[in-house]
């Protein structure tokens, strides 16, 4: 291994290290996923263990999309519109079975699946998911930022 | 006269061009505003701070429950009823099936009356938890969200107790309910009253009487009740505008004509009385639950295992090859997923109706008939099947009444299921709320209207 | 004032109007000719004996499929009535073609009316006329047919973005 890519390696590490504590999470509430959603952000399952704590309503200073709740076909446009405007590096999880496949809304409003519309990191299953496997989820979604390849 | 200010700087097309420089700004607000808990998209036009002009804009929800429930039979319609008003999904579990038994012609037994009083007024309790919680988080209340949601997740591990679900409980059975209350329910009730009691006296001592709260709140949002009403807006907000119209107390069902219990009202209309009415009410909620619960025929529900427990496998083998004989009067312990369908609680929540009601698993696996009912009910083409017409049920959701009307056709899935959505009047008004104010207002009083997705968009 | 007083006072005043009234589960119905719908509305609401102050409710039915309308008018158009002082409710129905779906609009009597009525047209495609701002209400604009109609497959789909079906 030669210098070079030692130090790239090592500072690949460090970033990962960094970036995986400090998810500014990006909510996009849409249904019934978010009171679930609500529940783990508070104090009960505290999510700010993780370092991700402080949701940034604001699409160009976060960097995790939480696609919460069900995306209808007249929601999808909005959905990729917020996907656009983040930033570098961004993660997108999709939060509930709705998001990751449509749930059991196979219908004419429903969008089945968001993946169909932006790329999706990690999938959380369940209708809603339970606080825990939401914070799996997260900890799924770290260890993912941390071990690739980072960008900057 | 002072020069009128020039706008031509701001984005916006045209700007400047209007007469003297002056032009009203359209802003949308949503459908994902950082500041809204709700996705609707609001037209608005502005001159400076004021809002001269709103169009509000729905369906971004819009998840087509009243189809979805044509293609399934009666009882598959409730899970997609959780997902209406997914803050207090009992009540809408509830309702619904209590409009198919009004279709039917059934009554259901006096237990399960009275678990559907309990569990209703838990829900309500939960709804209107959320819905102070985050408006006033949004207006910068954190702590009270925080402390909302902690009482919230007492009652909702009480809930779980009952349905094994936190939040998309179906627990609502057409003709009774899926299981009885669990063994120390009153007590974990009791504790969990007692702290979302705390909390609602901690934030009293927050908000109520708040200067910040108040000046946002106080006269904010006013609708007269003239309004009110030719907007069929009903709940809260209608006792917000001093009437004190509530279904549980207008057209009793269940066990509301039995407790003790008051409507409360307010009658400015405003923000902050609808805040008021919402206090005011957890609080009968509770009371409504505690005498119920007290009040709840059939006593606990003690299965006594005496004789010789067998094991439900070898019980389901036996009544497979046919050795019905005797085996109804075996106790067994069923699978703790099937707790409540057995037979002793069975009979104390359902109606006594095999058309309807699934027969208790010890039936089902025991005997023959058992096993045909819970087919014809199962299989497609039979189950419930309600003669033909159509029947209006309503109830006292979370944000006004709640209806559910449900027109059959003779056969086994509903012809026809409307849910009168109690959150779109409210939304249908909201420009009326808002016009004329400034728009820093819309949040608090879009916060106070409770807006949730799952029921006005359905 | 009970379901059967209620339905004999409409028969009263609105006479050969008056297509059918039936009480079934205990629910007053009342079936109203599409000429006289705006009119027994407004009695409806201005009688003091009736005092209907509130539309609950406004849907419609698709009877396409239902035994026995086959061939019948295929749409009604249902309104749930409630009195806040005398508490008791009402039900009128009016039944519209399919080739002349078009019922006089609530509006002026109730300002709920207009959502409720967009709402309906948007699922049934049924139109009011006279509707001051008649749009889709839940759908959006570029969404072909109506959804809730019984001929509408329940999972055609038509997305704005993204792959399609
Ligand atoms: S996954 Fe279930 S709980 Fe979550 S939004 Fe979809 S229907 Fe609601």
């Amino acid at each position: 291994m030669g210098v070079g890519s030692f130090f790239t390696s090592k500072l690949d590490e460090a970033i990962g290290w960094a970036r995986k504590y400090s998810i500014f999470q990006y909510p996009f509430v849409t249904a019934c996923c978010g009171m679930e959603y609500m529940a783990t952000a508070c104090s009960h399952y505290d999510i700010d263990r993780f370092g991700a704590g402080l949701p940034r309503f604001s699409p160009r200073q976060a960097d995790v999309l939480f696609v919460v709740g069900t995306i209808s076909q007249k929601m999808a446009p909005v959905l990729k519109r917020i996907y656009d405007q983040m930033t570098e590096p961004k993660w997108v999880v999709a939060f509930g079975v709705c998001t990751c496949t449509g749930g059991f809304y196979d219908n004419y409003a429903t969008v089945q699946g968001i993946d169909t519309i932006i790329p999706v990191d990690v999938y959380i299953p369940g209708c809603p998911p339970r606080p825990e496997s939401v914070i799996d989820g997260l900890m799924k979604l770290q260890d993912k930022i941390a071990t690739q390849t980072q960008r900057f | 006269m002072a020069e009128p200010v020039r706008r031509d700087f701001m984005l916006g097309e045209g700007a400047g061009t209007g007469s003297g420089g002056q032009q009203n700004l359209h802003v949308g607000v949503g459908p994902a505003h950082p500041a809204m808990h709700g996705i609707i998209r609001i037209q608005t036009e502005i001159d400076g701070e004021f809002i001269r002009k709103a169009d509000v804009e729905i369906g971004y929800l819009h998840r087509a429950f009243e189809k979805d429930c044509e293609v399934g039979g009666y009882n598959n319609a409730i899970p997609y009823t959780d997902r209406l008003n997914y803050v207090s999904p009992l009540i809408n579990n509830f309702a619904y099936a209590a409009a198919v038994e009004k279709l039917l012609g059934i009554e259901v037994t006096e237990r399960c009356k009275f678990i559907r009083t309990v569990m209703s007024e838990i829900s309500r309790v939960c709804d209107h938890l959320t819905c102070v919680g985050a408006s006033a988080m949004e207006l910068g209340a954190f702590t009270v969200f925080l402390y909302m949601i902690k009482a919230r997740e007492y009652l909702w591990e009480l809930v779980e107790d009952v349905t094994g679900a936190r939040l998309t409980i179906s627990y609502g059975r057409v003709g009774g309910v899926k299981a009885d209350l669990p063994d120390g329910f009153a007590a974990k009730m009791t504790t969990a009253f007692k702290e979302t009691r705390e909390v609602l006296d901690e934030v009293h001592r927050l908000l109520t009487g708040n200067r910040i709260f108040m000046d946002r709140m106080v006269g904010v949002g006013v609708l007269s009740r003239e309004e009110t009403i030719g907007y069929a807006i009903t709940g809260p907000l209608l006792r917000a505008a001093g009437v004190g119209y509530d279904v549980r107390r207008a057209q009793p069902h269940w066990a509301y004509d039995r407790v003790q219990w008051e409507v409360p009202t307010q009658k400015d209309g405003d923000n902050y009385s609808r805040y008021l009415v919402r206090m005011a009410e957890m609080e009968q909620s509770m009371r409504i639950a505690e005498q119920a619960l007290a009040m709840m025929p059939g006593g606990a529900i003690n299965v006594d295992f005496e004789g010789r427990p067998i094991d439900p496998a070898a019980y389901v083998d036996q009544g497979k090859q046919g050795k019905t004989e005797g085996l109804l009067l075996v106790p067994i312990t069923l699978s703790p997923n099937l707790q409540g369908q057995n037979r002793a609680a069975w009979n104390q929540v359902n109606a006594h109706d095999k058309r309807v009601v699934l027969p208790p698993k010890e039936t089902t696996y025991g005997s023959i008939e058992g096993l045909m009912n819970h087919f014809m009910l199962i299989m497609e083409g039979y189950g419930i099947r309600p003669p033909l017409g159509e029947a209006y049920f309503a109830t006292e959701g979370a944000n006004g009444e709640l209806g559910f009307y449900v027109v059959s056709d003779g056969t086994d899935r509903p012809y026809r299921v409307r849910c009168r959505p109690p959150c779109l009047p409210p939304l249908a008004a909201l420009h009326r709320m808002i016009e004329g104010e400034q728009i820093a207002d819309l949040i608090p009083t879009f916060g106070s209207v409770n807006m949730i997705g799952g029921e006005l968009d359905r | 004032m009970q379901g059967g007083q209620i339905l004999q006072r409409l028969r009263d005043r609105f006479g050969g109007a008056v297509v059918d009234t039936h009480e079934h589960r205990g629910d007053a119905t009342l079936v109203v000719d599409r000429g006289t719908l705006v009119d027994a509305l407004r009695f409806c609401r201005d009688e003091p004996t009736l005092g209907f102050d509130v539309l609950m409710d406004l849907t419609a039915v698709d009877y396409q499929r239902y035994p026995g309308r086959e061939d019948g008018p295929r749409f009604d158009v249902v309104y749930h009535l409630y009195s806040l002082a005398q508490n008791h409710r009402v039900r009128v129905k009016v039944r519209v073609d399919e080739d002349d779906a078009a019922v006089p609009t609530a509006v002026d009597l109730w300002p709920i009316a207009n959502w409720f009525e967009r709402e309906v047209w948007d699922m049934f495609g049924v139109h009011f006329s006279g509707h001051p701002d008649l749009r889709r209400l839940l759908m959006y604009e570029e969404f072909v047919g109506h959804a809730l109609r019984k001929d509408y497959p329940i999972n055609r789909r038509q997305p704005l973005i993204g792959p399609k079906q």
